[in-house]
């Protein structure tokens, strides 16, 4: 399988990364090196293999239902770009 | 370079506890050496005031008779690590100028035990890089140097932790692991890096990168260093849901250097094309230094060895693309707004002027292995295969008690001499990913110089939770190398 230029566009648009159009092609060809190398994995037999969801065995653990962190929204601002009457600022979503 | 910052970790703290220097004098010599080395590039902000306030608070316990584990000894952190207070950036323009208001779980805990804080370390961006040149803090340096005076790569991703520790700059230092990281760039600088087993450090206030492969870890002078430091880092953390609950076993006590009963396997499959000959001969030699110790060495097979690089090139980039969304220029970090831009613009255009190349490419295949349609072929494929990688060491580790390799396929190598072939790039991890993909335990101990004159590293690989046995294996190793080189000092 090999990606092709409206594909890398498409994906670049899912990750949320502006790609000018002179950067589609190098991408495109850097994409598809990385593709077809991992394309060995195919001749691997995997039938009845299961996927792997943890390396280690453990558990998740429960705990109680309370509050163990909070007021802190100084700390939570303190880095945000466009801090604003205590809140996050974004560009108008709302026409 | 002066006595103090060559004292290995163990010695720096029987010197203080005997009163022969204080922790002041111990920290003021470390931030000379880091004034003295900025032409290497490894840190990405000094921090000598927090070095010295340590040193106060270890002297007056030394006095007091209180001192803790790591009272008066001076790290570098690397800079994936959360520091309150201090500039975190992992090595991202899209990070630049964040100050974390919290301390992640294993700087606090060092702290705790009462280390000071050199600086931050300088690291591949995001972690994502096996050279440190994908930084956007400029390359760091190897202290090594070629013999024909070209300077080289630390390896990476934690490239300032190993030259910090190789040139003298730092007692010891933190480094992460998500396929070779630590063990990379420890056996390109000759030093030791150990990566424990997945779980055992916690990874809260750890920039992440690839979750189910990241683990932190110590990288140091020697095994004794390594094993002190992961004392103070290891334990459970109910802040991280993988953190393991389970005791932290004494390491150092664990080094007693006999082997005797002990078998070492040899994977046939690591026996791989195009590598140096001194590399070959030097994995021959430790299976010797081994043998001397005692142990027994045994053939072993690792079958699906080969498809470990290409999973891992799968299922990293692919949590990468994950964990990369939240730098979305909302909360943190920096922003870029197109004029008249909404809000999808907004994130478009800053995670496209933060983000560098490698880190971009990495995002774009994981946004697309796990896109509607190429999940399975790809994702679930790789998840599968990832089992099948486990699935030979556990058998394997019914042959043997530890598995010994070479680190890397080569030396250290030039500057930008890989930099336009990503795939030639990742093969540097050919031989330390298996052991990521399945959460086990793997150091790097320098073992000996090429024909150049640059240091080389054999991996040993531990199975789950038995650090002792790999410590104590790396212990023996390094006894039997007496690897003592030095880079000559140039900066």
């Amino acid at each position: 399988m090999s990606v092709d230029a409206d594909t890398v566009r498409k994906i670049a648009h899912l990750a949320r990364i502006k790609l000018p159009d002179e950067r589609v092609e190098p991408m495109m060809n850097e994409l598809n090196n990385i593709l077809d190398w991992v394309e060995q994995l195919r001749e691997v037999d995997t039938a009845d293999v299961e996927p792997t969801t943890a390396v280690i065995a453990n558990r998740l653990r429960w705990r109680e239902d309370e509050v163990t962190d909070g007021n802190v929204q100084e700390k939570v601002l303190a880095n945000a770009p466009k801090p604003l009457h205590g809140f996050f600022a974004v560009p108008k979503v709302i026409e | 370079m002066s006595d103090l910052t060559n004292l290995p970790i163990a010695a720096m703290r029987d010197g203080l506890n005997r009163k022969d220097f204080s922790a002041k004098e111990l920290a003021e010599a470390h931030i000379r050496a880091v004034e003295g080395a900025r032409t290497l590039n490894a840190f990405t902000v000094e921090t000598p005031e927090r070095a010295l306030a340590a040193a106060d608070a270890a002297d007056k316990d030394f006095a007091a008779g209180t001192a803790k584990p790591l009272s008066g000894i001076p790290l570098g952190i690397k800079d994936l690590f959360c520091t309150e207070g201090v500039e975190t950036s992992a090595s991202s323009n899209i990070l630049k100028g964040f100050v974390p208001q919290y301390e992640s779980t294993i700087s606090a805990r060092l702290f705790a035990d009462g280390a000071g804080m050199l600086g931050k370390l300088n690291l591949d961006e995001f972690a994502m890089g096996s050279s440190t040149e994908t930084s956007a803090c400029g390359d760091t340096i190897n202290p090594w140097r070629a013999a024909d005076g070209r300077n080289l790569v630390p390896g990476g991703s934690s490239g300032g932790s190993s030259t910090a520790v190789a040139a003298r700059l730092v007692a010891g230092a933190t480094g992460t692991d998500t396929g070779g990281s630590i063990r990379q760039p420890a056996a390109f600088t000759g030093i030791t890096g150990f990566k424990p087993t997945y779980g055992r450090c916690s990874r809260w206030g750890t920039v992440a990168f690839a979750s189910s492969l990241d683990q932190a870890g110590p990288m140091a002078r020697d095994v004794r260093d390594c094993a002190i430091l992961l004392q103070s880092m290891a334990g459970f953390d109910a802040k991280d849901s993988t953190s393991l609950e389970l005791p932290v076993p004494d390491f150092e006590a664990a080094l007693t250097g006999d082997l005797l009963g002990k078998r070492v396997g040899i994977p046939r499959e690591y026996a791989i094309d195009n590598i140096p000959a001194d590399i070959t001969a030097l994995w021959e030699a430790g299976r010797a230094m081994l043998r001397d110790a005692g142990a027994e060495i045994v053939d072993i097979s690792l079958p699906h060895t080969k498809y470990a690089l290409p999973t891992y090139y799968i299922i990293a980039p692919a949590e990468a693309s994950s964990n990369l969304a939240r730098y979305d220029g909302v909360r943190y970090g920096q922003r870029e707004t197109p004029d008249g831009g909404n809000l999808i613009d907004m994130y478009e255009a800053t995670r496209s002027a933060g983000f560098g190349d490698e880190v971009k490419r990495r995002i774009m295949i994981g946004t697309y292995v796990l896109s509607a349609g190429y999940y399975d072929a790809y994702y679930l494929q790789a998840q599968k295969v990832r089992t099948l990688i486990k699935r030979d060491f556990e058998q394997a580790f019914r042959e043997c008690d530890v598995i010994l390799t070479p680190t890397a396929p080569s030396a250290a190598f030039p500057l930008a001499e890989k930099m336009d072939d990503p795939v030639s790039m990742y093969l540097n991890d050919v031989f330390c990913v298996p052991a990521s993909l399945a959460g086990l335990p793997a150091m790097s101990v320098p073992v000996g110089l090429n024909a150049d004159g640059l240091p080389l590293g054999l991996q040993l690989i531990g199975d789950a939770l038995d650090e002792e046995g790999l410590f104590n294996a790396g212990y023996a190793l390094e006894r039997a190398a007496g690897f003592s080189a030095q880079p000559e000092k140039w900066w």
